[in-house]
């Protein structure tokens, strides 16, 4: 429930939302149907919506995030450029797959369920992605990484760090080579 | 009126009646934490207040009273099943008695001496909500390791107001009572109502100082 710093491309979206709220019935029975077209267009639900919300079906908004709370699929932050996804089903746990969850936390300064300040990281708990055999598994984007150990946690929150500087200095070469 | 037997002791009461609310009334002591003498459905959430009905465990918040029911409010059977629940409670309980402002008039203290437990519980894993307290509300400071989640505040608020401003967020181990933060929609600057403050048993809520 901490304040997320919205970005234009969020604020564009929330306005947005305004004009779509009107297709909907005011009543209560629309509030998870709602709440999906929010979490589709924004990707999140921001305070600001869940407070939009609240006002437009006239109920108070602890109503609104109490039950958007109670279902995986609302978010509370925005969805991260690199979202992590660590698998805790019955084979990951078996190995370990929480100290590998912790290791991405305490890696990225974020809880489970968070998202870095720069919007980079995300990281989300899952329960089994079907490869079992390759417990403790991670996934990153939609790379999936088998055999985690803490050492690869480091290593791979690194190499999208080092392959972001190097995008960045290339667009600087190119700024400077253009002028 | 009909007549019940508890505990072997003839009670008349009205055909339909709360059976929890009859015993409580006949001086018939079952521990309970959720339930609230509203007519509503009950919440029938805490497990604290079983009773045996037919050699079978009823939680008696949601039995109506009839004609020759006999009920047992103390066997092996209902204690053991009440100390279980109970012990699961006081496991995701910060037991901070002294520090506590509920101290002497805690429900878990009560309900804890009746049973003859003892709060701090042995052989169950404590687990703690980190961060336990909640001050995100203006007015309102949850202390969510002392909170039972027995949802009376909740109740009482939907029964004033119409709708609650307090609410169950979260779900499993992370279920929490929460305020959200609504500074401008609510009437809660508490100078008019305070009734989940006062209605909770074990004053996990609290006014801030402002």
């Amino acid at each position: 429930m901490d304040d997320v710093v919205l970005t234009s491309e969020d604020k564009a979206a929330l306005e947005e939302l305004r004009s779509q709220l009107d297709r909907y019935e005011k009543s209560t029975a629309n509030l998870i149907p709602i709440l999906q077209m929010i979490q589709e267009k924004v990707k999140f639900l921001p305070p600001a919506a869940i407070k939009m919300v609240a006002g437009f079906l006239e109920i108070p908004s602890s109503q609104v995030y109490g039950v958007a709370t109670f279902y995986n699929q609302f978010k509370f932050n925005p969805p991260g450029k690199n979202p992590i996804k660590v698998c805790l089903g019955t084979a990951c746990h078996v190995r370990a797959g929480d100290i590998i969850l912790e290791n991405f936390e305490r890696k990225l300064g974020i809880r489970e369920g968070e998202t870095t300040e720069d919007r980079e990281f995300s990281i989300d708990r899952v329960a089994c992605v079907g490869c079992c055999a390759l417990a403790p598994v991670a996934i990153m984007g939609k790379t999936v990484h088998g055999h985690m150990a803490p050492s690869k946690v480091e290593g791979l929150v690194m190499r999208v760090q080092i392959e972001r500087e190097k995008a960045e200095r290339e667009r600087q070469k190119n700024e400077s080579g253009q002028n | 009126m009909v007549k019940i037997l508890v505990d072997n002791k003839h009670i008349e009461a009205e055909d339909g009646a709360n059976l929890l609310q009859t015993c409580l009334d006949n001086d018939i002591y079952i521990p309970n934490l959720c339930y609230l003498n509203d007519g509503q459905i009950p919440f029938a959430g805490c497990r604290l207040c079983y009773v045996q009905i037919n050699g079978k465990p009823v939680a008696s918040c949601t039995q109506k009273v009839a004609e020759g029911l006999e009920v047992q409010t103390d066997t092996p059977e209902v204690r053991s099943l009440q100390k279980a629940a109970f012990r699961l409670l006081l496991s995701v309980h910060d037991i901070k008695c002294k520090e506590c402002p509920a101290n002497k008039r805690c429900e878990l203290q009560r309900i804890g001496k009746f049973l003859k437990v003892g709060l701090k519980v042995k052989g169950l894993e404590v687990r703690l909500k980190d961060p336990g307290l909640d001050s995100g509300h203006p007015y309102l400071l949850i202390d969510q390791n002392r909170c039972v989640l027995c949802g009376k505040c909740v109740r009482v608020c939907q029964k004033k107001h119409g709708h609650s401003y307090l609410t169950f967020a979260k779900r499993g181990f992370e279920t929490v009572i929460s305020a959200y933060r609504q500074p401008e929609e609510s009437p809660l600057n508490f100078s008019e109502c305070t009734a989940c403050i006062d209605i909770c048993p074990v004053r996990a809520l609290l006014l801030k100082d402002v």
